[in-house]
């Protein structure tokens, strides 16, 4: 019941004194109250929760963070087990009997 | 879609999964108040890709679990009523009360009807001004300004067959009293992303300081989950106990105003029971006096609720991450989804219900065979 689900504003529409749009989540339509983001456009993303556009998908800050996530690894690289890192490398399995957990355990 | 399937990324995952494991020294025990993140964490099995050392415990955030029985067989007894359409999500009808749910009371002939927004129970109040409708109201932060925004339209439109039985609850006070609790084993919180989507981050830095735990705003995809952990184990691991927003793409530091200013006109803050904790000060809200005209208990006069849960269930302790759903022996025996002794194994968000749809299998005390829904 508290799912809040992505979707996109197709049309927009004042109706009872209440800014309406049609809302696409991936092929559903729905109807959705703007009420409470009265400056959403057409093309735009938002937060919907039971009928009601809660908050702007931020596309700029979605951006950023996929980034940092495919800038990840660098510590794994710089501390991970080098036998692990080197098996992996080589796409043959780890033959075991690493010196890694000693190394940890300093 | 967008806005999802960048977020449910595999390789992404496991970047973000293999630093987490560099960054773990010692273990740490996470709480997540969100049963939307309980289901993507069971779901996609996020609790045992972690380091062993990293914890999830799963924390009291199903709005329809915490709903407190009292108000149940309060909503119980107004959809029986001939004059009444008694309108709610759909996830409250198998809800046990004491002894029936509003699936029965429908069989029994009451006008029991679901809808998707509240917006829909204030339509089939216009269309049908000679019948009361009710609308049960509950939830967290998130579910409150839809339901406030209704309630606000009714008065505005004139609608005066309609009201709404209200049991709504707020995060922050959850997490106070979780914190206080001499079992407690939290060392820090994931903040449920779309509560503080409508609140903003402004209530959490108080509680960070105070109880000395990193507070992580975080979404709701697998690699939202996952980031929202690292982030929280990087702080745990420094000994640093701040406030952070892993979710920015959906969550503003200041929430969203119109919403703010909504909650304030409706609702007033008040105590509220939590099913399976007990009374939490301060921790629900309940309609201002100015709507206190569209208040279903008061406009209803509810007698002879005698409330009784059944003995055998542990969800209270469930709720209160002391104990995991399949330690309960109850769990996949005599409690499943199609006959729950507690409403933690009915709704989509409890943890009872996640982890048996995703983990019955693996659990040796579950008789698949029997319990299955779909025998």
């Amino acid at each position: 019941m508290c799912l809040a689900v992505p979707g996109r504003v197709l049309e927009i529409e004042e109706r009872d004194g209440t800014r309406m749009a049609t809302v696409d989540f991936g092929g559903v339509v729905k109807e959705v109250c703007l009420e409470y983001l009265p400056d959403l456009q057409v093309g735009e993303y938002a937060i919907v929760h039971v009928g009601f556009a809660l908050q702007r998908l931020d596309e700029e800050s979605a951006k950023q963070t996929l980034e940092l996530f495919s800038q990840l690894g660098v510590l794994q690289e710089e501390f991970g087990d080098p036998w692990e890192l080197a098996a992996e490398a080589s796409g043959s399995p780890w033959p075991g009997g690493s010196d890694a957990p000693q190394e940890a355990q300093k | 879609m967008k806005y999802i399937d960048e977020f449910q990324d595999p390789e992404l995952a496991r970047r973000l999964l293999e630093e987490i494991h560099a960054t773990v020294t010692r273990p740490w025990a996470l709480m997540e108040v969100c049963g939307g993140q309980t289901h993507t964490i069971i779901r996609h099995g996020i609790d045992q890709l972690l380091p062993d050392q990293v914890e999830l415990i799963h924390g009291p955030g199903c709005p329809v679990c915490v709903t407190p029985l009292e108000v149940i067989d309060k909503a119980l007894q107004i959809a029986s009523r001939p004059d009444v359409i008694f309108c709610s999500f759909g996830d409250m009808l198998r809800v046990p009360g004491t002894g029936r749910d509003l699936f029965r009371v429908r069989s029994e002939g009451g006008d029991v009807r679901v809808v998707y927004s509240p917006l829909d129970a204030l339509r089939i109040a216009q269309q049908n001004p000679d019948r009361e409708v009710v609308f049960f109201g509950i939830g967290f932060e998130t579910t409150a300004p839809p339901n406030a925004m209704t309630v606000y339209q009714a008065r505005k439109l004139g609608i005066k067959n309609f009201s709404l039985l209200v049991s709504h609850v707020r995060v922050p006070p959850a997490i106070e009293a979780i914190m206080q609790s001499p079992d407690c084993r939290v060392q820090a919180f994931l903040a449920a992303g779309h509560v503080c989507s409508v609140m903003g981050i402004g209530e959490y830095p108080e509680l960070a300081e105070r109880y000395r735990v990193p507070i992580v705003v975080t979404g709701f995809e697998p690699l939202d989950i996952l980031e929202g952990v690292r982030r929280t184990v990087q702080q745990l691991e420094r000994g640093e106990h701040t406030v952070d927003n892993a979710y920015p793409r959906a969550v503003q530091p200041g929430g969203n105003p119109e919403a703010l200013a909504m909650l304030d006109d409706v609702f007033e803050v008040t105590d509220r029971a939590w099913r399976g904790i007990g009374v939490i000060p301060q921790s629900g809200w309940r309609l201002s006096p100015r709507y206190r005209d569209y208040d279903a208990e008061h406009r209803f006069s509810v007698t002879g609720i005698d409330t009784r849960e059944p003995a055998e269930c542990r969800s209270g302790e469930v709720l209160q991450g002391l104990l995991k759903p399949h330690e309960c022996e109850a769990f996949g025996t005599t409690c499943t989804p199609r006959n729950p002794l507690g409403a933690t194994m009915v709704s989509s968000e409890g943890a009872c219900a996640a982890y048996y749809l995703y983990r019955r299998l693996d659990i040796p005390n579950a008789s698949p065979l029997e319990a299955s829904p779909v025998v």
